[in-house]
């Protein structure tokens, strides 16, 4: 009996050997270790054993059907990992082939700029006010210090409704009707759409945007103005950016500047993209003119502040690289996309 | 303004590098625009002497000359030029030398003119880049023979021998500024920034004996509208040319020369920045001259030869008959020096600039003179011009200048003074500036500072308050000198909830891959015909530009519509072969009764795809995506129709057109656009737009999101076929499925609508997938068909039988 069940073990380990098919094994579990199985058969004849011998039998074939377990599920996974092997080898791809990304939609680069300036405002605890395009004479110029017949009106090519309603001509409007509102402190920043008797070219849109700025507390300064201009410019364009302040004049500021930056192409030595200047002009800016403070109700022996306007198009055609205005205008598919 | 900085040494020493002055005087505050060397295309052209000339044997037109260029031997050099003499002093441009051809530069090497060497060329005055206006004495097409007012040393680089190597420096003036709009303004300015002397002299002239009024008499009628003007005679007039000297500052500010009397007013102008008037006094009747507003109606045909009409509030220079100048904009036909004029009234005078403005533009005339009045020029400058155009006319030889003048000055002469305080000046900059330092350069600027107060030059027509001054200080100390800082105080400030909401529809649209476009919101009226709207739709009552560039932008935008099927047909134009496009724009609707329209906020959306994966409920999914970002409540959708309330209705296919509702208000129109609007906007492949009305949204939604615990227990679910009228809308039998469940319905999914074969003709079959969940237990299988009995008795009443 011995003999018999070690010869088993041996026949089934040489035997499970040249097994590599599932089904295979199967017959084979059934075979030595099914209930109606080799072993099952062996220890069926148990009972013609003497109650000595009986103990060690037991054991003994106990211990051969464990190996032929242990064998075959050893084998079951040396078969399983060998198929395996064989699946993950067909299955390579060229991961060269084109991705099939779902399809997004993109900001258009003016919005995408703009929400960049308005993080950076925010951050600075600046409030994002609205005020309407179609304008009153009053709030576009006569309470900017602009009354009728001045010249300063000339270089703003003005768009009318009626003799006292027009297209404003700049978001400085919105200066006015927020001072009218609000108390100072006041740190606000107004985006929008602004529109100026141009013509369509690379460079002017009868339609553009500005981004207003107004400060208004006690004891601001035009170091200030300078200091939170130069903040906007590194964090927009990073810690190298450099601007410079010029003397303008602004009816509504007093000093008033017009803020340059460095020519990125040639680092204000002069080039063809900056004109040769060197700088390449980026916004209008000064301290609140007293007279416009007095005409919303704040005392500017009290009171003190700046008022910046930004045009989005420059900084979003300076900071992608856009030649043409129109561009922004077009909506091409194949512009937009880039973005 | 266009600088001769040869001029400008006049008053100025400026020996610096032309950069550095350009860089120094932009920063104090003249911007300037760009610079300019005269001529500096010539290279290798110098002043030669003919020392020979013979017929050219093969031609009968050339001639082959021998030219002393300074080299010891002579060039030939043939030209087809016949105005060449022997001995004449020509401009020479050697071999490897660049001159002007037709505007263009070219080079000009030796070569071979019919078998004879030419080594060069003999230049004209437009080979030289210049006009008979530059000098008079030269003919147009001939070669520029050199007047006794050039440097006749041969060899000599031309430019410098006929003066043309000015440097133009092209300012933009501020119109606070008028002073700068002149050399001398510009010189003081340069002055003060750079620290160096300002040479200005008081203009001075002889004269001959003889009392003005006998010859004219001056009478002001509107001292308001001119507070002075004085005049001067000059007698025995001798028209001819200005010097070179004149001529070359004149064109290099971008003044033709023309004769001397007309010359010597520019140059008033340029130098002093004061308009002039020369009058021939032939033709000023009756010796008087009035400045008189002008009658109504009355009319005057100008200089430029156009007859205008004025009105009363119009100031006049009249003789006494008729107005013979607008004042301060242009003279009149016969107000000009002629060649045989005799006597010349000089006018040097001070107009309101708002009343000039006025005139100069209801005229539509707006000359070099009026653009300086507008500004508001300085009564006190009438003065030092007249006497500067005087002695100009002495110092030119042009006539005899009467030693006695008219001047009737109304002008009030008290100087304007601010108070000057360096501490409150320094803490409006933040800065740290020295008293004394401020006082320099307020000094410098020909302010005076005493007793606490600075008293205000004459010629500065901007300073009025404190700050004016602390500008003045700034812009000399150098605007970057002062230091940045960061604003003190804390504040916080977030979006508003319309942003945060806006924002949140930007990012459902991109995420439906909708990508965000720009359009102008102005449009052209024409565009309401292509979007189909009847000729009485209350869209086409817009906001109307008076003054628009073109028909295309004329009217600001009452529907967002247009402006997207702008969008798509350039898209199509472009060939491109899809366009998911949005704009969060507004539209500007009138408002009875309100002086501004209101300007509501808008989605406008548009897509075509000639894929053909696109449809109506892709549209309506984006629509729906949207809706959900941002919490919209009790969504719902019904066919559109021309009642919908949007009459964009009509742009669209009328059976695949969709009014959305929340909470029961119509919040916005989609669908597919009509056949008519695709032609209209020459669109091949299926395209659908639409808007959603955004403040109407957001006044419906809940941005709060609560969140619901997940189900503890499993769902039941039932799918039923149900057989209907092909009229019915599939969300009338959701409706009733939704009543029917009750509170144990958990979703109803639609998954087949199927009309055809079996179906009878007319009738649609719908499958809905019925999931039903309890939150206290499992649900029995009698609970299940307890609610589904119910479910097929409601669809029952409306006519849906359970599908056989």
């Amino acid at each position: 009996m011995k003999e018999q069940l070690r010869s088993i073990e041996e026949r089934a380990k040489a035997e499970l050997k040249e097994i590599s098919d599932a089904k295979v094994l199967e017959e084979f579990r059934v075979k030595y270790l099914g209930k109606k199985g080799e072993i099952t058969g062996i220890l069926k004849q148990m009972g013609k054993l003497s109650a000595e011998e009986r103990p060690a039998m037991g054991q003994l074939a106990n211990k051969v059907r464990a190996d032929i377990e242990t064998a075959l599920s050893a084998r079951v996974s040396e078969l399983k990992s060998a198929a395996e092997q064989v699946r993950l080898k067909n299955e390579t791809l060229d991961v060269t082939l084109p991705g099939k990304a779902p399809a997004i939609g993109r900001p258009h680069p003016l919005d995408a700029v703009l929400a960049d300036v308005e993080e950076v405002f925010l951050g600075m605890g600046f409030e994002i006010v609205e005020g309407p395009e179609v304008e009153t004479d009053h709030y576009c110029f006569e309470a900017l210090n602009m009354p009728p017949h001045h010249p300063a009106r000339d270089t703003q090519d003005t768009f009318y409704i009626s003799d006292s309603v027009l297209l404003r001509t700049q978001t400085s409007s919105v200066q006015i009707r927020t001072m009218e509102k609000m108390k100072p402190p006041i740190r606000i920043i107004s985006p929008g759409r602004v529109y100026r008797s141009d013509a369509v070219d690379a460079t002017h849109s009868p339609l553009f945007h500005q981004i207003e700025g107004l400060v208004i507390d006690k004891g601001v300064t035009m170091g200030d103005l300078k200091g939170t201009l130069e903040l906007l410019m590194k964090r927009l364009y990073g810690d190298e950016a450099k601007i410079r302040l010029r003397p303008h004049h602004f009816p509504y500021t007093e000093p008033s500047a017009e803020v340059d930056m460095m020519c990125f192409n040639c680092h204000g030595e002069g080039c063809s993209m900056c004109k040769q200047e060197g700088w390449v002009e980026l916004l209008g800016a000064g301290m609140v003119h007293p007279k416009v403070l007095e005409g919303c109700g704040i005392d500017p022996n009290v009171y003190s502040g700046f008022a910046f306007g930004i045009g989005l198009e420059r900084i979003t055609m300076g900071r992608y690289n856009i030649n043409d205005m129109r561009l922004l205008y077009e909506n091409d598919m194949r512009f937009l996309e880039q973005f | 303004m266009d600088l001769s900085m040869r001029w400008l040494a006049d008053y100025v020493d400026c020996d610096m590098p032309i950069k550095e002055f350009v860089s120094g005087i932009t920063l104090s505050g003249s911007k300037v625009e760009c610079f300019e060397t005269e001529g500096d295309y010539l290279s290798n052209v110098v002043v030669g002497q003919v020392k020979e000339i013979v017929r050219h044997p093969d031609s009968d037109h050339m001639f082959i000359c021998q030219v002393d260029v300074g080299e010891g031997e002579l060039t030939q050099i043939v030209t087809g030029a016949q105005n060449v003499k022997k001995d004449d002093f020509v401009p020479v441009a050697k071999h490897k030398s660049t001159v002007l051809h037709e505007g263009k530069v070219v080079k000009i090497t030796k070569g071979k003119l019919r078998g004879e060497a030419s080594n060069g060329m003999l230049c004209s005055l437009a080979e030289l880049g210049l006009t008979v206006h530059d000098f008079p004495y030269a003919i147009e097409d001939g070669i520029f023979i050199l007047g006794d007012d050039c440097d006749k040393t041969i060899g000599k680089d031309i430019r410098e021998a006929i003066g043309f190597n000015d440097t133009t420096v092209e300012f933009e003036i501020t119109s606070n500024r008028p002073d700068c709009m002149s050399v001398t303004g510009l010189a003081r300015e340069t002055a003060a920034t750079f620290g160096k002397e300002f040479k200005l002299k008081k203009p001075e002239y002889k004269g001959v004996k003889g009392d003005i009024n006998d010859i004219i008499s001056v009478k002001i009628h509107n001292s308001k509208l001119c507070p002075r003007y004085m005049a001067a005679v000059v007698k025995n007039v001798k028209i001819g040319q200005s010097p070179r000297w004149m001529r070359e500052r004149l064109r290099a500010s971008g003044v033709r020369p023309i004769n001397n009397f007309v010359d010597i007013t520019n140059y008033v102008m340029l130098e002093y920045g004061h308009p002039m008037h020369a009058f021939d006094l032939r033709y000023v009747s009756g010796n008087a001259i009035n400045i008189r507003n002008a009658q109504q109606g009355e009319k005057i045909t100008t200089l430029d030869g156009v007859e205008r009409e004025l009105s009363s509030e119009m100031l006049v220079i009249a003789d006494a008959e008729k107005p013979v100048a607008v004042a301060g904009v242009m003279g009149g036909e016969y107000s000009g020096i002629m060649d045989d004029t005799t006597t010349v009234v000089f006018e040097s005078a001070c107009f309101d600039g708002a009343s000039v403005r006025t005139t100069a533009k209801k005229l539509g005339m707006r000359t070099d003179a009026s653009s300086r009045y507008e500004k508001g020029l300085d009564p006190h400058n009438c003065y030092d011009a007249l006497m500067r155009a005087c002695q100009l006319v002495e110092e030119l030889g042009a006539g005899e200048v009467l030693d006695t003048h008219i001047d009737e000055d109304y002008h009030d002469d008290t100087p304007d003074s601010v108070e000057f305080d360096s501490k409150w000046i320094n803490e409006f900059l933040g800065t740290d500036i020295p008293q004394q330092q401020m006082i320099d350069y307020l000094t410098s600027l020909e302010f005076e500072v005493k007793d606490g107060r600075v008293y205000v030059p004459h010629f500065r027509i901007d300073i009025q308050r404190p700050c004016d001054v602390a500008e003045e200080v700034a812009r000399l100390y150098d605007y970057n000198n002062i230091p940045g800082t960061i604003i003190r105080g804390v504040a916080q400030a977030q979006r508003t909830p319309k942003q945060k909401f806006e924002r949140a529809v930007k990012q459902a649209m991109f995420a439906c891959a909708m990508n965000e476009t720009e359009t102008f919101s102005f449009i052209s009226p024409k565009y309401f015909d292509k979007i189909n709207l009847p000729a009485d739709s209350y869209l086409r009552k817009c906001v109307t530009i008076t003054n628009p560039l073109g028909e295309d932008t004329s009217v600001m935008r009452t529907t967002i519509i247009p402006s997207v099927c702008e969008v798509l047909a350039r898209n199509n134009n472009y060939r491109n072969p899809k366009c998911y496009i949005f704009e969060l724009g507004n539209e500007y609707i009138p408002v009875e009764g309100e002086i501004l329209p209101s300007e509501p906020s808008r989605l406008g959306m548009g897509v075509y795809d000639t894929a053909g994966t696109f449809d109506f409920y892709s549209m309506k999914g984006i629509v729906e995506n949207v809706l959900d970002r941002v919490g919209a409540k009790n969504v719902s959708f019904e066919r559109a129709d021309k009642d919908c309330g949007y009459d964009e209705f009509y742009a669209f296919h009328p059976g695949r057109v969709a009014v959305v509702r929340v909470a029961g208000t119509a919040v916005g129109i989609f669908g597919e656009l009509h056949p008519k609007t695709m032609e209209n906007y020459g669109l091949s492949a299926r395209t659908y737009v639409g808007k959603l009305d955004l403040p109407e949204i957001m006044d419906n939604s809940q941005s709060q999101k609560k969140y619901k615990p997940l189900p503890k227990y499993p769902a039941t679910t039932r799918d039923i076929s149900v057989v209907c009228d092909d009229s019915i809308p599939v969300a009338e039998l959701e409706k009733a499925i939704t009543k029917a469940v009750g509170s144990i319905l958990e979703k109803v999914t639609l998954f087949d609508v199927y009309k055809g074969e079996q179906i009878e003709q007319g009738k649609k079959s719908v499958s809905y997938s019925i999931s039903m969940r309890s939150h206290e237990g499992t649900l029995t299988d009698e609970q299940a068909d307890k609610a589904m009995d119910k479910v097929l008795k409601e669809l029952s009443a409306m006519g849906a039988e359970l599908r056989g």
